[in-house]
């Protein structure tokens, strides 16, 4: 693993978590009853700490002067890392509840890896705290998705739906690229694919309890790890980063 | 009123007089229930919608922290809408019947929320101000006779006054930021100052619950007085940011020992309380959507409930 990967698995951790805390936010106020709003503002919060910690880390470990903000409002989508999933827009409750199932089942297992390895104590520092923050997040997703499925005909087809649509950017998660393969190697990053049969059996166990039929494996979207994504990051950036881009020489 | 119950309201009365609390199994009069039922889900209602305006600059919030503390104040509005409904329940009306009444147009909330927040500063403004005055009026409320809201505000104040610090920071910022943001906080603060005078209520004149209200220890000051005291607090506050209230009648009275103010345009508070204001209409519109947008998620959360509940009787009668 070259230097240069490092700190590339160190900013598509933060991305990761900035993206989703990003979407999930809008849900503030808006959600359909108040214990959710409080929910999933909590969740947007810590994926919000969570991105701060990485881009922290990220900015001490790269020495170019760019701060947590820099890298969160001065980089174009292109330079983002994050997976495709977790761009895609908040749809409705069941399909924002699926992309956090999906994407929390996939992070708590990678952070309880992150927070075990040894070869960079600073990232299994972090994950140590996330891994906790996580588990809320599965627990949370995974009774909603329970409920869902197993609450009326109406939700059952609303959020089988969302799974259907969503599943396909979910292949990504154990898409290795170089950048993976090399931090795998070196004992940073977890293997994917025994991440995936981790992945597989928490989601399947979720689902049929839910009584929601798991969807065929077919092909899979990919892209967002090499900062090609889908139509939505760049809109959500754009909103996201008007005022320091508008103020470069301002501080908040 | 019969004889045991005229009994009933003077010791009532004699206990309210004796700054006793008053919990939801005793008795308690009617109009007394009613008016506490009116102020309260009207402030959980202004908690909630109070959390549109500011939610609408979490996702352009201008710096990751800024972000957080955004959200995590947004998100301790929803928290004092739940003890605020919580407390209301206590008396007898259900959240339901409570968001019924606030999504017809039945339930008023605070006025202030009907003006749009249209620059960062005004994330600033809000809490410096709105945040400020409402602390104002919420203080006496840790006090209130009716024992469950008194509790739930002791909660809301300490959360609110963090909430006004944290907006005169950002306004602090700003104001020793650039010349733009400077600018914008100026703009922020004459567009946010009158409507935080308003946030106290009519002139004591005009206004027709208080005097009862005081009788009952739910108010303990006046709208003027607390309105004078706001203006007494900001003032200073003002000058130590360098802006500049928008008041050209704002002079220190040495004979009162006060700031006296200009007059406040009623005609305005009216008609925003009439339903004219700015966003009346996206504020309600937006509760209104989050509501029906969520029915089948409510819908299937009670449905999953039931079916859990038959499952256990179930296996009940089965173990039996």
């Amino acid at each position: 693993m070259t230097e240069g990967q490092h700190l590339q698995i160190i900013l598509r951790l933060g991305d990761d978590a900035l993206v989703l805390g990003q979407r999930l936010s809008a849900w503030c106020g808006h959600g359909p009853i108040l214990e959710e709003d409080i929910a999933l503002s909590n969740t947007a919060l810590d994926l919000i700490g969570q991105a701060r910690n990485f881009y922290t880390l990220a900015s001490s470990r790269e020495d170019q002067g760019r701060d947590e903000d820099q890298l969160a409002f001065f980089r174009t989508d292109k330079e983002f890392q994050n997976h495709l999933l977790l761009e895609q827009p908040n749809g409705h409750f069941g399909d924002t509840i699926v992309r956090q199932f999906f994407f929390s089942a996939f992070a708590l297992e990678r952070y309880a890896f992150l927070s075990r390895q040894l070869v960079d104590a600073e990232v299994a520092g972090i994950a140590a705290k996330a891994v906790k923050e996580l588990q809320y997040h599965w627990e949370h997703a995974a009774q909603w998705i329970v409920r869902l499925g197993d609450g009326t005909t109406e939700s059952h087809e609303k959020v089988q739906a969302s799974i259907d649509h969503l599943w396909s950017y979910t292949g990504e998660f154990f898409n290795a690229d170089e950048v993976d393969a090399a931090g795998a190697e070196a004992g940073l990053l977890p293997d994917l694919e025994v991440m995936r049969k981790a992945w597989n059996a928490s989601v399947e166990a979720c689902l049929a309890q839910a009584t929601l039929t798991r969807p065929e494996d077919g092909w899979m979207q990919r892209g967002g790890k090499q900062g090609i994504h889908s139509e939505h990051l760049s809109y959500m950036l754009a909103e996201m980063q008007v005022l320091p881009r508008t103020y470069p020489d301002a501080t908040w | 009123m019969s004889p045991v119950e005229m009994n009933l309201e003077a010791r009532f009365d004699a206990y309210v007089a004796e700054e006793k609390k008053i919990e939801p199994k005793d008795w308690m009069p009617d109009a007394y229930r009613k008016t506490l039922i009116r102020q309260i889900s009207q402030h959980a209602h202004s908690e909630i919608v109070g959390m549109l305006p500011e939610g609408n600059w979490i996702s352009r919030a201008p710096s990751l922290k800024r972000k957080a503390i955004l959200l995590a104040k947004v998100q301790d509005e929803a928290g004092h809408g739940l003890y605020l409904y919580s407390a209301a329940e206590t008396l007898g009306v259900t959240r339901d019947q409570m968001l019924d009444d606030l999504h017809t147009g039945k339930a008023k909330y605070s006025s202030i929320f009907n003006y749009p927040t249209l620059t960062w500063a005004d994330m600033g403004a809000v809490g410096w101000l709105v945040d400020g005055a409402a602390i104002m009026n919420q203080v006496p409320l840790c006090k209130c006779s009716y024992g469950p809201y008194a509790r739930a505000m002791v909660r809301v104040c300490k959360e609110e006054s963090f909430h006004q610090r944290q907006g005169f920071q950002v306004m602090l910022n700003l104001a020793q930021g650039t010349p733009e943001q400077k600018a914008m906080a100026q703009d922020a603060l004459n567009r946010w100052w009158w409507p935080s005078l308003m946030m106290f209520g009519p002139n004591d004149a005009d206004s027709p619950h208080s005097a009862q209200s005081m009788k009952w220890n739910i108010k303990r000051f006046s709208n003027d007085e607390l309105r004078q005291r706001f203006v007494d607090m900001t003032v200073p506050q003002a000058e130590l940011l360098g802006l500049t209230i928008p008041d050209p009648d704002l002079k220190w009275n040495e004979a009162r020992g006060h700031y006296d103010f200009g007059d406040i345009q009623w005609e305005e508070f009216y008609n925003v309380i009439k339903g004219n204001g700015p966003c009346n209409k996206e504020r309600l519109a937006a509760r209104v959507k989050a509501h029906e947008d969520g029915a089948w998620v409510r819908e299937a959360a009670n449905a999953y409930a039931q079916k859990q509940k038959a499952k256990k009787a179930d296996a009940t009668t089965h173990a039996a």
